[in-house]
């Protein structure tokens, strides 16, 4: 005996195996996200006064990431209706956009990523805050000799061959942003503060903490970055789903093309899924 | 399942693409909505989360025809809802009943 | 066991079979036939089953006798844990390590993989007459992924600092800050072992759906497929939230994040260095999302194989089959809005706690009615009293003690005292240990001869019934007193610190007393004593693969579902043709019948 159902639909139930696996398993990826979003509305509601922070992210960036995921949508349902019109070579081309599109949303967000590695914070000794990007560090070896750092490598870090290793200790920071009295100061964005840039370069001395904004800044951080992260991982799961199906098991289409379409059409429903769990992130993370 | 003969398919296609058109105004009504600055944080928040639940059920409906799908995955999807709520409502109304005449605090400030 | 079966029986085995021979690694090790992931999950469970039991073993010899070197395996110990062992003597960073794994690994690597994933695999697709589940390399995928989420939990007792210690629920802050990293394997390997049932629970779902054979109508599924169906739900949508927690608690364990850890948090005198801002308590609720509809998995495949077994042995249909799948159906669906009846101590108010009461008392209704129905069952049947029948019929008490006993830690004014006790721990392990495992022997008895073809010896399955059946009382009987005697559970030296406490008002002792105490020796004689008495049956189940005694019909109980209607052990593809079926699931004893039973795929 072999497995029923797998290309046409059982009569009772109207659906074919694949499509009933696909919505069990989205069904479970709404559970995953569902937990999440409640631990962020959780996280956030619970959060003092001032401490949770506005405006981090790039909003043009994340317009944009959110056109070209929506677009990539869009050229899914297109390569799948091709293909219901039996025209293989269209399918092969808009499904190739969406392909780039995933490639292109990853990119940005990697950058984005790396934006936020450059971010830091600095806490003063005298109580003041500078944020913004660090553009360069000093460090002084053994001999107080300088060295010029593009990063920050941290508060001191060894170097050099196993057994001649010398130290370097931290001398100043430069960091091009602003300055601010207080955590709420820095979180709300609509204080003067945010818009008058300038170099800061600090002396070690004069700092009290240093970090950037990587997820253990803070719980937004934290969440972002779980978020996204989760997120971006599922953009890559399903690109190279839908790029295999595309590519190597595009044979298919000949030998058996019902079972083929079926099979675009799963992979798009997961598709649109990404698409959807992106709608509510971009708002949420970047907007409120 | 929508669009089987070619003549519905040619249909389905129109009907996708003025999705897409109303996904992009969606999202640039929210972008424009954040740099006009509703005159409340509540505002600005409902707006946000309203146009992104439209633009969810566009690409739901259309996009992945859950508006003509078979009964099973209703069903499937209407216990996962429920449940996703549960989760959300519940938790978060937990944190916020307090006994009486105790002074605790709120997540963060202990 | 599967080469000696297939010798019994090679010819109408591969008769029908049209798919061609697979080489050894892909018929056994790779294979994606439901049977052999069956056995495969069967065999790496119950190997899990026996090895968490060893940890308590260990565990237990500390509680009886405090402070002195563990025998036999003392030396072994102390090799691998070094200072957490020295001298073969458990230290209490040992004891918080081997009871998380206990809990963890009973759970999760024994009890749920039995339960569902080995017998749901070989069970569910030959009774509802599918050739397979819907999607077979999913199901390998999910064995697999499984397998390694096992290989992470088993090495990280070798990892420097040896495996978690937070116990088996991982709170945070606790979990995150035990500054070795058996945490960090722990979150992999469920994180692994998560995505492995939902593997799991996609296909059980849709292959019951979809595979069901042409007049398998749901009213006629055997109500084991029912259990099943609503087993993978359970997984399906309550382990997520899990998952993501897992993530967030690795976010906190190597990234230094703080989703669970608070502002201002000190441990020992020195402020952590976290960005903190987070809820401890928002992973008391993740956890107890998934914690809660966890105990349904892991009895309700019990049920259902106890409910397929009294149908058989009593000859007689089940009392009250439409009242079982609502009952289920009712449980599973409740089971999601209870559970913050494990956190009344957390501080909630009282309203919240309402609720949770309330459903609590709502969802013990149709956990009685399944047990209601399996012993009205009983009433009037002719009983074949066999090995898996003693289990089965064992189950229903041991079940109801562990649910009765439930109540009390539902209503939150009375688990307020109870809470973290002893108390506790007999009660749970009432409903998991007799309940769940006697259910899950029982379906180890009862199906043994379709997998191998023999039977396993019934005098020695006798034997290993009632000593399992003593010894299981004399371990947890005592400790519903200690509990209610105040007996906190997860301490190493048991009790003794609550000893003979004076109350310098009255000057009269307090706390728990010698003879409370003394419990811990006669639990821990019955533990090793349960322990020995498990040798009988692997004896036994080895042993009967090459001599027990052959099975003279492929329906060797007379039994009506159709499972028993394949050829033994059933082929690649399971039936020769795809069977049609006409009648529900237990028409045992048909007033007019040929025989007392009739398969559900006899024609009318
Ligand atoms: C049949 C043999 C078993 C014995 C003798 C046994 C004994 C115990 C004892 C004495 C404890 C309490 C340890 C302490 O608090 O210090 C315990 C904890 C626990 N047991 Fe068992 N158990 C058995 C089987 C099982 C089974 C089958 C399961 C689950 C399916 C299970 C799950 C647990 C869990 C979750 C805990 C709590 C661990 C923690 O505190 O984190 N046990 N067991
Ligand atoms: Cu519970």
């Amino acid at each position: 005996m072999d497995i029923p159902y797998t290309v046409h639909p059982r009569a009772d139930t109207g659906l074919y195996n694949a499509k009933v696996g696909i919505w069990l398993f989205l069904a479970s990826e709404v559970m995953l996200f569902g937990a999440l979003f409640s631990s962020y509305i959780l996280l956030r509601v619970g959060a003092p006064d001032g401490t949770w922070p506005h405006s981090v992210l790039n909003i043009p960036l994340g317009t944009l990431n959110t056109i070209v995921l929506i677009s990539s949508s869009i050229t899914v349902v297109l390569a799948w209706a091709s293909l219901k019109l039996n025209n293989f070579a269209r399918y092969r081309v808009i499904q190739s956009i969406t392909l780039l599109c995933s490639l292109i949303f990853l990119v940005i967000k990697s950058f984005e990523y790396r934006d936020k590695f450059a971010h830091y914070q600095v806490v003063q000794k005298d109580g003041k805050y500078v944020d913004g990007h660090l553009t360069g560090s000093v460090y002084l070896d053994a001999d107080k000799k300088t060295r010029e750092e593009h990063g920050f490598r941290g508060l001191s870090f060894t170097e050099g061959p196993k057994g001649a290793q010398k130290k370097f200790t931290l001398e100043s920071v430069t960091v091009n942003g602003f300055e601010a009295k207080s955590l709420a100061e820095i979180n709300n964005p609509k204080v003067g503060v945010h818009h008058e840039h300038k170099d800061f370069k600090i002396a070690a001395a004069q700092i009290k903490k240093i970090g950037n904004y990587g997820p253990w800044h803070n719980t937004y951080m934290a969440i972002y970055f779980t978020l996204t992260g989760l997120h971006a991982l599922h953009v890559i799961g399903g690109a190279l789903v839908i790029g295999y199906i595309w590519g190597p098991g595009a044979a298919m289409w000949k030998t058996d093309p019902e079972r083929y379409i079926n099979r675009v059409e799963v992979s798009g429903l997961f598709w649109h899924f990404v698409d959807l769990v992106w709608i509510f992130l971009f708002p949420v993370l970047y907007l409120l | 399942m929508s669009a089987t003969t070619p003549d519905e398919v040619h249909k389905s296609v129109r009907k996708y693409l003025a999705v897409f058109i109303a996904l992009i105004i969606g999202t640039v009504i929210t972008v424009g909505a954040y740099y006009v600055h509703l005159p409340s944080v509540a505002m600005t928040i409902a707006v946000a989360l309203l146009i992104a639940s439209v633009k969810a059920f566009l690409v739901a409906g259309f996009f992945m025809h859950l508006i003509s799908e078979k009964k099973m995955i209703y069903g499937i999807l209407v216990a996962t809802v429920f449940f996703v709520i549960g989760l959300c409502f519940l938790t978060i109304w937990s944190m916020h009943d307090f006994p009486a005449n105790m002074n605790h605090s709120v997540t963060g400030q202990m | 066991m599967q080469p000696t079966a297939k010798e019994a029986h090679h010819g109408d085995a591969h008769a029908h079979a049209h798919h061609e021979e697979l080489g050894f690694w892909r018929k056994y090790i790779f294979s994606t036939d439901h049977k052999i992931i069956g056995i495969q999950y069967g065999i790496t469970s119950l190997a899990f089953l026996f090895f968490g039991f060893c940890l308590m073993m260990a565990m237990r010899w500390q509680l009886a006798k405090p402070g002195t070197p563990i025998p036999l395996i003392g030396g072994m110990l102390q090799s691998i844990f070094k200072d957490m062992a020295s001298g073969g003597i458990m230290s209490a960073d040992l004891y918080n390590m081997f009871g998380a794994m206990h809990g963890t690994i009973m759970v999760f690597l024994a009890v749920v993989p039995l339960g569902f994933a080995a017998f749901g695999n070989y069970v569910v697709p030959l009774m509802i007459g599918a050739p397979d589940m819907t999607f077979p390399r999913v199901n390998m995928a999910s064995y697999w992924v499984f397998f390694l989420g096992c290989l992470v939990m088993f090495v990280s007792f070798f990892v420097p600092g040896g495996a978690a210690q937070g116990g088996w629920t991982s709170y945070s802050p606790l979990a995150t800050l035990v500054p070795t990293d058996g945490q960090t394997y722990w979150l992999i390997g469920m994180v692994l072992l998560i995505t492995s049932s939902l593997l799991g629970a996609v296909n059980f779902v849709a292959t019951i759906i979809q595979l069901r054979a042409p007049g398998m109508t749901w009213m006629r599924l055997p109500w084991f497929v029912w259990v099943q169906f609503v087993t993978a739900f359970i997984l399906l949508l309550a382990f997520p939230p899990l998952e993501a927690a897992g993530v967030m608690q690795l976010m906190d364990k190597v990234f230094h994040t703080s989703f669970f850890l608070p502002s201002g948090l000190v441990v020992s005198g020195t402020p952590v260095d976290v960005s903190g801002g987070g809820s401890p308590l928002l992973w008391q609720h993740l956890f107890w999302f998934l914690g809660h509809p966890e105990v349904y998995v892991l009895i309700l495949p019990a049920m259902g194989i106890v409910c397929e077994i009294i149908a058989a042995n009593t000859r007689k249909p089940i009392w009250g089959y439409k009242s079982l799948v609502y009952s289920a159906l009712a449980v599973g669906f409740i089971s999601f809005i209870v559970w913050a009846h494990h956190m009344y101590v957390t501080g909630m108010g009282t309203k919240i706690s309402t609720f949770f009461q309330t459903t609590t008392m709502i969802i013990s209704i149709p956990s009685v009615i399944i047990l209601t129905c399996l012993f009205m069952s009983l009433w009037g049947g002719s009983i074949r009293f066999n090995t898996p029948m003693l289990f089965a019929l064992a189950f229903l008490p041991m079940f109801g003690i562990g649910g009765l006993t439930g109540l009390p830690l539902g209503f939150n004014f009375s688990d307020i005292a109870l809470h973290d006790s002893y108390y506790v721990i007999a009660h749970f392990h009432y409903v998991v240990a007799p309940g769940s495992i006697f259910g899950l022997l029982a379906g180890v008895y009862y199906w043994y001869p379709k997998a191998t073809g023999r039977f396993m010896s019934e005098t020695w399955g006798k034997v290993h019934f009632w000593l399992s059946l003593l010894f299981m009382n004399l371990i947890f009987q005592p400790m519903f007193a200690q509990g209610l005697a105040g007996m906190s559970r997860r301490m190493y030296d048991g009790g003794a610190t609550y000893a003979g406490v004076l109350d310098p008002a009255t000057g009269d002792v307090v706390g728990l007393t010698k003879q409370m105490i003394g419990l811990n020796t006669p639990i821990t004689h019955a533990a090793i004593a349960l322990g020995a008495v498990q040798l009988i049956f692997i004896i036994n189940f080895f042993w009967s693969i090459r001599n027990g005694e052959k099975v003279k019909t492929d329906n060797p109980w007379n039994a009506t579902t159709l499972e028993w209607q394949t050829p033994t052990p059933p082929p690649h593809g399971n039936f020769a043709s795809e069977p049609t079926v006409y009648r529900g699931p237990y028409e045992y004893s048909v007033p007019g019948a040929a025989t007392d039973f009739t398969p559900q795929n006899q024609p009318k």
